[in-house]
Formats: C-alpha cells, structure tokens, sequence
C-alpha cells in the first residue's frame, strides 16, 4: 500500500493507504474528521469540498494518495481556534443553512469563491456556487451570507488608507 | 425585568454552532468498537423471477463476514408496514425488505453483504451470482389499467390497489347545461425527495437491549414499526435520530435497509453501519408525486365555478410503503382549495407499476390538487378573457366569510386571501408587469413575458386524531412535550416532533422562554432520541409547530400552575391572589413580595416544606391533539420571460405573501419559505425521475436528475400577511410545505399566460425548453429520452399537450 504524508488542519499525517482511498473517506473514515460530510457519488453536490493547498476540491473526487504531501483544510480547521471565520459567522447571521448537510462544503467552496473574487455580485456568488447543491434554504440566505461575509473580509477603509 | 418578547422575534439559531463548525452528529459519523459495513446487492432488472443466488464466492472474499439472501432472512424479516389502509379492500400485497423470489422495481435488495470495511462489503456484492427469469415491466398506469395488462403482483390479478371516492352537492346538476366545461389531464412527475444527507443506519446490540440510529424523521413511528415487523419487544429496541440533514417526506418511511441492519446485528452480535451512496438512494428512497390528473371543471359565463370533477390515477409504485396509498386523500380535501362551488367529485385509483415505491414528499398530495386547481382557475380565466386574479377573487371565500366550510367537508377556520393578494399585487407591480406583457406581444418580442398566478391553501398541522381514524390511517395526530426546571432554574424541553432542519432548538426555546420567563439561554431542547423522549408523533405534514409547538405552549402552562401553587405556599398567600409576571410570583397588591422561577423550582427540589400532597420537583407533561387542520394561505406571483426561439424559461421575479398565522421566528419562516419554493419551481422546470422503456430509471445520479444550483433559481420577494389561527392558543400555522404547494402552478401559469396567444394551454412539467418549444410547435412526438429532456416514460407515455 502507498505511504501517504497529509497535513490536515494544521496536523501531519502518515498513513498506508489503498491506492483507491478516496480522500474523503481517509478523511472521515481514518482521521475521523467527520465534519466532511459525503452528499453523493458523482462530484456534483459539493457537500464534501475541502481546500488543497489552499484549492477548493472535492474531496470525493480526489484519491488520498493524490493529496500526498500537500495541505488539506477542512470545516474543522476554518477560524482562529477562538471565534469563527467572517464565512461561518456570516452563514449564521443571515440564516444560510437549515439542516445544515451542504453547510462545510458550501463555506469551503464560498472561501475559495472570495479568494479568487472578494467583491462578488449576487450573480457572481450564484454562478460561483453552482457546483454545491443546498436542498433546505433555496440559496437566497446563502448568496446574503456569502456577500456579507466580503463585506467583513475585506480589508476596510481605514486599513485600505493606512496601506497606501 | 420583562424581557422583549421572544415570540416574533428574529433569534438567530442554536442549532448553527454545530453545523458551522462540523461538528455535527450525522448517523454516518458513528463509530462503535468492533462496527462492520454492510452493503445491499440490488436487483438490476425491473420486473423478473429470482431463480438462484449463489453467494458462496462472495463469503471467500478478503474481510466478508458474512453475507445473507432474502430467503436466509425469509423467517423473521416480515413484511415492510404500510400504516394506512386506506379502504378494506386495498390490495396489500407482501414486501419482504429482501426479496425473496421476486424482484419488482430496480434497485430492489436481493443480497446483503457484511465485511469489515465499507469498501471490502462493496466488493464482494460483485461476487454474487444471480439468475433472473423476467418477467415483464409495468411502468404505464393508463395501460396498466386495462384488461389483460401485464400484473406487477401476478398472485393479485390485478394493478389496481385500490380505488377511493369522495362525493358531495349534486355533481350531474353542476355540469348540467354549464355554460363552461374546463377539461384538463395533467401529469404530475415522479420526483425524487433528494435530502442532501444520504440514508444512513447504525445498529449494535448490547446483551437484548438493541440502538438504531438512523437518518429518519420518524423516531418514535420507527422504533414501533420495526419492533413489529422484527418481534424484537419494543421496550428493547431505543431509536435515535441523530443530526439528520434533511428530509423531505423521504425519510417518513420504515426502510428494508433499517429493519435488515437490525436483523444482521442481532444475528450477528456485532455493530453495523450501512450509508446509501446517492445513485443507490435515487432508485431506492421512496419517490414522491407521480399522477395522472383527469379533470372537468363547470362554471357559470361569469367565472363562477359550478362544480369540479377529479379523476385521478396515482402511482404507487411496486409496493405500498408507509402512507403510500393514503398521498393521494391527503390532497382529496383541497382540489377545491380557497374556492366555492356546488358540488365536488374526486374519485383515485392507485396503481402498481414495476417503480420505486412512491410515499410523501413535500407537500404530499397537496401540491398535485393546488396544481390542479390553479391551473384550471387559469384556464378558466382564458376562456373568459377575464384576469386570472378577477376570475379567482369571484369565486374565493371572503374574509368575512370564515370559519367557512368547504365542499369538501373541511372547516377553513380563518384566512384573508384578500390581503394578501393586494400585497402581493404591490410588491409584484402587477399592472405595470401586464402592460409590459401587452407590449411584448404587441411588438412580437420573441421573448414573451407571462404572470403566473397561484392563490393557494394547504391542510397541514397533520392532525386531528379522529380525522385520521375517519380515513383508517393507523395512527393518531398528537404531539407530546414535557419541561422540567431543573434545580438551578435551568429548563429542559423534550419535544416529541423531530427536527432535521427546522430549527426546533431554537423556536421551542423561544416558546418556552416566553411562558416561562426565563432567558432564552436557559433553556435546552431535547428531541429524537426515543430513550430521551418517550413519546412523540415525529415531525412531517407542516406538523411540528402546529402541534407539538401547542402541546408545549400547554406544559409550560401546566409547570406554571405548579410552580403558583408552591409559590402561594412559600409566600403564605392563597393561590388565587398570586399573579405570575416576568419569570417571577407575587401576591397581587404587595409587589415586593416576590419569588422568582428559579427559586420555586429550588424549593420544590429540596423539598423540605411542600403544600399538602405536593410532588416533588418543577416538571410538566402535555399532549396536543389538535381539533382541526391548519390552514396556511397565500398569493404566489410570478413573472417568466419565455423565448420562443429556443423554449428557454427564465423566471424574471417572483412574489409570495403567505399567511401563516402568528409566526415564532420570522428568520426560520422566510427560510422555510425559500426552500419551499425552490422546490416547488424545481418541479415546474427541472426535476423528473425517468425510466426508459425497460423500466430502468435513468436519473440515478445528481449529474441526470436535475437538482437546481443557485444559477437556476431567482431571488425571491418574500413578504406575509398576518391572520392568526383560531384553533390553536398560539394563532399558528404551519410553514414547511406551503412554498412547494403553491409555487408550481404559479411558475407553469407563468409559462403558458406567456404563449397563450399562441395557441399553447398547457406544457408538461418539467417545462424543460425542448417541451416549451414543442408545445410552441403544436406538440410532436419527443425525440429525446435524456433524462431532463423531458422524454422518456418519466411518468406517463402519453403527455397531455395543446392541441392547438
């Protein structure tokens, strides 16, 4: 079996590992970070995305030998290990998740959203999002939760004068 | 010391911490010492004979422990319930949660494997040899029907299971010489429930005492059914629902799945996991709609309705599970929804076909009769050239009208359909949007904008126990809750309803914190659990609030009766001079003498000085049986702009003001009401569960069965009117399903008022943009079988269309 070296969350694992492991089930299933759920089996809900090496990806469709040597981060590691994150403060503030199955992998994929455009529009957040599925809240609350959170992300005027 | 009151208020969840953070309990997380996996080998045929199963190979096979067919189960696996006979002579055929020698729809179990690791299980069902005999499919209801059809149960000469009649005020006279006769088939599609959490069940045994956790909304229906079907005592077995993400109906069900892992751990003395993937939960969770509508509608020149006749033919799929038959009656009483009329006919037959069996989904019968209806007021309209809202206003009871009894025999206790179509006509600028509709079709626009009205009502808040036992549904309507003080003034609320989404941590909270006066913090919610809450009727049908909200708002009553009398005994007063006000007592006229909750709650703990046969400690019990249904409403508008180029639907803006009565938290109400309606126009343009000709379902997957993103769905303009129920002490209503009831027909109005002037009176759900341009096109036969190309045999072989 291959030898695997895995940061997750700030922590470094070695493992043996199927070839065919898929990331997500060596997440929950080996390291018990079960805050990964699993919503489907043909990459098209979302609910298990994770950042790799700061990417979001979907972690049911990536094997665990593929994420050898890189970082993983997961719900679990979001936030300073004091408060929440701006996304998971913003996610409860405007009401973005009901049962809450879609809720790790939508922050995830809305982190790497923001990333890559910390201004989005409501379009933006939309299109941006497509590749997660929620069943509860009709994405309304979650585009509100996911702009908020930009608003509180980005850096502030006062910062923005202080850089200059 | 009076605190702001939290009933209305907007708190923000406590349930979210957890969910936030992944620190969720979903049943798929638990670990037991020792746990096995197990994995359900499923028929891949839809109708056929199982003449061998040879799992020898699969027993070698590296980490198997052990692997079992249906007929080694044969003996004590029993039949899977169904809890709703819904006539005496419904044909209720066996359905063993294995099957044993016949398979009936694909995705069937015939073989369970048990192994060390999931992956080890899912390998060895490859080494399973079956042999099939076939037998033939049966996936059309019309020709399913008919005399000498192909028989899904050969033993029951028949595919009709039953067929169920409602009749009332003189339906020959109605139609006798009505100016407008209205006729219409409409198909609703077979959906698949799509809870984003997959089922999942945990079961492990400890000496005869037995746990189950599972992925279900029903922990208590649950723990009683497989107690039954399984004979382990009922006292024995304790049913957990964990943090359950989602439900939908889909999972008010008793699984096969379930009762074998029970089975398999009391064979084998181990712990045992099963976790569905989602294309095996496609073909296996129950689906839901699934009718064929026939349908006549009399009306006076004037746009008065005369009387409405129902035909339905429902899709029960290959067994009847839990309520499968009893779906259709649950829309039976609201065909005729918000209007009046003389007379009313509904007659349903439910079919056998070689399909996943269908049971409740969102809204359970009443989406199909609101859509029935709603889009019959809109025919009518057209053959009147009268506005869809004026045809509806003549026919719709008034607000002073209430309590009104309805031709279908139910009693609409409030309601104010007035008001909330006025307000939903400001937020939508109706006018201006018909002047601009006017325009387009003026100029011949290609793309063309339709209003689509739905003026809905709905029965939830399931139920009055004795309606229940008129309509031999096995079970009562009830709900339980208990509230204990705990010694230090902390409160622990057991709830009987089940949340999986619905925010019950904190809106029962809210209740109790209000009654009790004491801080919200204070106060936990404890639920799903049977060991924890030793009663309860679960959480569906818009339920929870409705009913089990009022048996709490009862308990804590009850606990404050108790606490006045201890604290008329502390304060040496009589008990009727003790006023209760802000979480404290005092004796009326002296103020200052006063004992808080918290303090009463102390001295009944400790006990030492307690009025005469006073028992011990702060605690209370209610149940709630409720008198009557509750009867949410509202006024859905929407705008579609339709191009008739390519077929393409695109929905501009959409209104709903929906009335539910007194509202806890408005922040869980509007969220109810997104997810309702993303539902609801999920049915109108994307979703359709479709099987080709051989009856295999093709949609099993998320990639084929259309779920929308939020790139397909609009931002919606939520607002509501306030008209409280009269039959609870609360003056609420129920939420959960009333977007998905009342905004398909809203989007499918929208659709065909858009092409109206084109000859075009109906599109067949989902309106995909090939049904849209061929309806535009005079109908045709579909060339596509995709799935979500609006092809195949989805859930008839023949599309009702426009004959123009």
């Amino acid at each position: 079996m291959p030898r695997v070296s895995i940061e997750v969350d700030g922590v470094k694992y070695d493992d043996d590992v199927e070839p065919r492991l898929l990331l997500a089930h060596y997440l929950r299933d080996r390291l018990g970070k079960v805050g990964t759920p699993i919503g489907c089996d043909t990459s098209n809900c979302g609910a298990c995305t994770v950042l790799l090496d700061g990417m979001s990806v979907k972690s049911c469709s990536v094997l665990a030998v593929q994420a050898d040597g890189q970082d993983v981060t997961t719900i679990e590691g979001l936030g300073d290990g004091q408060g929440l994150h701006p996304l998971q403060r913003a996610f409860h503030q405007e009401h973005a998740l009901q049962c809450g199955y879609c809720t790790p992998g939508m922050i995830m994929a809305a982190l790497d959203l923001l990333r890559e455009n910390p201004d989005p529009s409501d379009e933006e957040v939309r299109e941006g999002l497509e590749g997660n599925l929620c069943r509860c809240t009709g994405y309304q609350n979650i585009v509100r939760a996911v702009r908020r959170a930009a608003g509180d992300l980005s850096p502030k005027p006062a910062q923005q004068e202080a850089t200059r | 010391m009076t605190a702001a009151p939290e009933i209305g208020s907007a708190r923000l969840r406590s349930e979210d911490a957890r969910l936030i953070t992944g620190r969720t309990n979903w049943t798929d997380n638990i670990q037991l010492p020792g746990l096995l996996h197990a994995a359900f080998l499923r028929s891949p045929v839809a109708h056929a004979r199982i003449t061998a199963i040879d799992v020898s190979e699969a027993r070698e096979r590296p980490g198997v422990i052990a692997v079992f067919t249906g007929a080694d189960l044969a003996d004590e696996q029993g039949s899977l319930p169904c809890a709703w006979p819904v006539t005496e002579d419904m044909v209720l055929p066996d359905h063993p949660p294995i099957a044993v020698s016949e398979v009936r729809y694909v995705g069937e179990p015939v073989a369970v494997v048990v192994a060390r690791d999931r992956y080890a299980a899912a390998d060895a069902l490859e080494a399973i040899d079956v042999d099939y005999e076939s037998l033939p499919a049966v996936l059309d209801m019309e020709s399913a029907v008919r005399e000498g059809a192909d028989l899904v149960h050969a033993d029951k000469g028949t595919n009709k299971s039953y067929e169920w009649v409602f009749e009332a005020g003189d339906i020959d006279a109605a139609f006798r010489d009505a100016p407008v006769v209205i006729e219409r088939r409409y198909v609703q599609q077979r959906l698949i429930p799509t809870a984003m959490e997959p089922r999942a069940v945990v079961c492990s045994a400890v000496g005869d005492e037995y746990t189950l956790w599972s992925a279900t909304q029903i922990p208590h229906i649950l723990r009683l059914m497989l107690a039954t079907v399984t004979g382990i005592p009922e006292h024995r077995l304790r049913v957990v629902a964990p943090d359950v993400g989602g439900g939908f109906g889909s999972k008010l069900q008793v699984y096969g799945e379930e009762v074998a892992c029970l089975l398999l751990t009391k064979r084998l003395g181990r712990p045992i996991k099963w976790t569905e993937s989602r294309s095996e939960g496609n073909a296996t969770v129950h689906h839901g709609r699934d009718q064929i509508q026939r349908l006549s509608l009399a009306a006076d020149s004037d746009g008065r309705i005369r009387g409405l006749k129902v035909d339905l033919l429902a899709d029960m799929g290959a067994y009847l599970m839990l309520v499968t038959p009893g779906i259709p009656l649950l829309g039976a009483f609201m065909f005729n929804g918000i209007y009046k009329m003389d007379a009313y006919h509904f007659k349903c037959a439910g079919i056998f076909t070689t399909k996943t069996p269908t049971d409740a989904y969102r809204g359970a019968g009443r989406p199909e009769a609101t859509y029935a209806i709603e889009r019959l007021m809109d025919e009518l309209a057209g053959e009147l050239s009268l506005d869809p809202l004026e045809v509806r206003r003549r026919n719709w009871i008034k607000h002073e009208e209430f309590p009104y009894e309805t031709i279908a025999g139910l009693t609409y206790d409030s309601g104010n359909y007035e008001a909330a179509t006025d307000k939903a006509r400001q937020l939508f600028h109706y006018d201006e949007l018909r002047a601009e509709q006017a325009d387009r079709r003026d100029r011949g626009d290609p793309v063309q904008l339709g209003i689509g009205v739905s003026t809905f009502t709905e029965m939830c808040g399931l139920a009055p126990s004795r309606v229940l036992g008129s309509l031999s549904y096995g079970a009562g309507g009830w709900e339980h809750a208990s509230v204990r003080v705990l010694p230090s003034g902390k409160v622990e609320v057991v709830t009987g309803s089940s949340a999986h989404g619905q925010g019950h941590e904190t809106a029962w909270a809210q209740i109790t914190a209000d009654r009790l006066g004491v801080p919200f913090e204070d106060v936990r919610v404890l639920h799903g659990d049977t060991a924890v809450s030793p009663k309860g009727m679960d959480t569906y049908g818009s339920r929870s609030l409705a009913v089990g909200g009022v048996a709490l708002y009862n308990a804590c009553d009850k606990v404050i009766d108790k606490a006045r009398r201890m604290a008329a005994h502390l304060l040496e007063a009589d008990e009727k001079d003790i006023d209760f006000e802000g979480g404290a007592f005092s004796v009326r006229g002296v103020p200052d003498q006063s004992r808080t909750l918290q303090e009463v709650s102390l001295a009944a703990f400790a006990a030492h000085d307690l009025p005469e046969g006073f028992e011990p400690s702060l605690d209370s019990d209610a149940t709630h049986d409720p008198d009557n249904f509750s009867f949410p409403h509202g006024t859905h508008l929407c705008a579609a702009e339709v191009d008739t180029e390519t077929g393409y639907v695109k929905i501009r803006s959409y209104v709903a003001v929906d009335d539910v009565g007194k509202v806890v938290n408005p922040l869980i109400v509007e969220g109810q009401v997104h997810g309702g309606l993303a539902q609801g126009i999920a049915q109108a343009l994307y979703e359709e569960a479709v099987y080709d000709a051989d009856g295999n379902l093709t949609t099993t997957t998320m990639a084929d069965y259309l779920l929308p993103a939020a790139s397909d769905l609009p931002t919606f303009t939520t607002d509501r009117t306030e008209t409280p129920a009269t039959t609870n002490p609360l003056g609420v209503k129920g939420v959960g399903e009333a977007g998905t009831i009342a905004s398909t027909p809203a989007v499918v109005n929208a659709i065909v008022d858009a092409l109206r002037p084109y000859g075009v009176d109906d599109v067949p759900m989902p309106c995909t943009p090939e049904r849209v341009w061929r309806a535009l096109r005079g109908g045709g036969p579909e060339h596509s079988t995709r799935p979500g190309a609006g092809g195949g045999l989805g859930s008839a072989t023949e599309d009702s269309r426009s004959e123009a």
